[in-house]
């Protein structure tokens, strides 16, 4: 299929922004972000990072700001409807096969009925799920849940995948295979930004970093750049595990 | 005591065929209060459906009064289906009044509120737990409604069982609208109704436990529909 976006893409992120109650969950933060690239947001709990990824992906409307593509050459436009995929934190799984999760999926993306077995077969095969295919997806261990969570977003073929601490609920082994395949993918050209608290990971995966805290984006830096050299006292703090408050 | 102990050799004689009018009765009772559950779901789903899936204006105060319809006493509304369809009434040319009819709009009155507020609260519940992975699909208003539908199917299900139970249970308005007339709208209900009245406990008694026994049969292929579904499905 024809990707929606040809790299080199980016998502400008223009004073993006949310508050509730009078408080600010996310102060405006203007950025822009390679959709092939390896973005992980970074922060304690707390710091906004799943509300940065919501208001992003389309999820949350903002109450100021806005995010857009932007192409070299091109003014900006809107983000399609379905050009960026977002994987939950805890996955949620119909009460039906592993194989109709993904063509659930695809049908609520509009992906045409002929087309969908064929390529929820492809991505459960990527993702090492072919042989469940007809097992009951909530029968599942945690692990191969969010698999099938992940390979249920990409079977649409979205430019850029969002994920909420996708691996906080999973052991150790079950996170090495959801890194492995988001490194697998980005090799491809499908990007991800992805929030987590566990530096290790960060470490793994970035290739640039956000680095938030109280709701607000304190650094926007390359990976090696961040953990060699924080710009950011609280960023320093952060990377010799103290507890921010 | 006597009467308990009379009851079983009854049980056994009723089925055995040689009371004629048993199966009819049976037969009668369980397509009445089936259709008026039918009637009442078609009304009562698509309501719950936007009741929970959708916000508008006054929609706690609807919950709250089909809330409280849930206890609506039965005899109230055999009196007013009994008004309704008399002759004298606004449904009165129909000529239903004491006829299976009358009894199936009954039970639906009586069946609609409880499984509307069954539905929506199941409704309510599964789009609480689809909904974050629904608006994480961006799916439309149409799909998130045909998706927490379908993944409710089996707790609905219940619900649906819930209200047949009501209106098998039911005695008071099918009583007013019906007429307990023999061979003609004479139900389970009705019958025991009649037999205690007549003294005849022991008979009573008897019809008492084959309807508690065809109640329980209906939930048991529904339970045995429900466990097979999830050991497909998860």
């Amino acid at each position: 299929m024809q990707r929606l976006v040809e790299p080199p893409a980016s998502l400008a992120l223009d004073a993006l922004g949310f508050s509730a109650g009078g408080q600010s969950i996310v102060k405006p933060v203007t950025l822009v972000l390679p959709l092939s690239g390896r973005t992980i947001v970074l922060g304690p709990n707390g710091a906004g990072k799943s509300t940065l990824l919501q208001l992003i992906h389309g999820m949350l409307p903002p109450d100021h700001g806005s995010v857009g593509i932007r192409q070299p050459g091109a003014a900006d436009r809107p983000v399609g409807a379905h050009e960026l995929g977002f994987v939950l934190q805890r996955p949620v799984m119909l009460a039906r096969s592993v194989l109709e999760n993904v063509t659930h999926a695809l049908a609520v993306r509009g992906v045409a009925r002929v087309e969908r077995g064929s390529r929820a077969q492809h991505v459960l095969a990527r993702v090492g799920l072919a042989a469940l295919a007809s097992r009951p997806a909530r029968r599942l261990s945690g692990g191969e849940q969010q698999r099938l969570a992940v390979a249920r977003v990409m079977a649409a073929e979205p430019a850029c995948l969002l994920l909420d601490e996708p691996t906080a609920h999973l052991d150790p082994g079950a996170t090495a295979s959801i890194e492995r395949l988001l490194r697998d993918w980005s090799a491809a050209g499908t990007g991800f930004v992805m929030s987590t608290h566990d530096l290790g990971q960060a470490r793994r995966l970035a290739d640039q970093i956000i680095f938030m805290h109280r709701g607000e984006v304190i650094e926007f830096s390359p990976a090696n750049r961040f953990f060699a050299a924080p710009e950011t006292e609280i960023g320093a703090r952060f990377l010799a595990g103290d507890i921010l408050e | 005591m006597n009467d308990l102990a009379a009851t079983f050799p009854m049980i056994a004689d009723l089925l055995s065929g040689r009371q004629p009018g048993l199966w009819a009765i049976v037969g009668l009772s369980l397509k009445v209060s089936a259709l008026a559950t039918l009637v009442a779901s078609v009304l009562a789903l698509p309501l719950a459906a936007v009741i929970a899936l959708f916000d508008f204006r006054g929609r706690d105060l609807l919950i709250t009064v089909l809330n409280a319809l849930m206890g609506l006493p039965a005899v109230v509304v055999g009196l007013l289906v009994y008004l309704l369809l008399s002759r004298a009434g606004p449904l009165g040319p129909l000529g239903i009044l004491f006829t299976p009819s009358a009894m199936v709009i009954a039970q639906a009155i009586l069946v609609l509120p409880l499984v509307t507020a069954l539905a929506r609260q199941i409704l309510e519940d599964s789009l609480r737990e689809l909904g974050p992975y629904l608006r994480s699909l961006k799916a439309s208003r149409a799909n998130l409604v045909l998706t927490v539908l379908a993944e409710s199917r089996l707790s609905l299900l219940t619900a649906l069982l819930a209200g047949f139970g009501r209106a098998a249970a039911e005695v008071g308005a099918v009583m007013i609208v019906g007429g307990n007339i023999e061979g003609v709208t004479r139900t389970m209900t009705t019958a025991i109704a009649l037999e205690t009245s007549k003294g005849d406990l022991a008979l009573a008694l008897s019809l008492g436990f084959i309807l508690i026994a065809v109640v329980l049969a209906v939930n048991a292929c529904a339970q045995w529909l429900r466990v097979r579904a999830h050991a497909t499905l998860g």
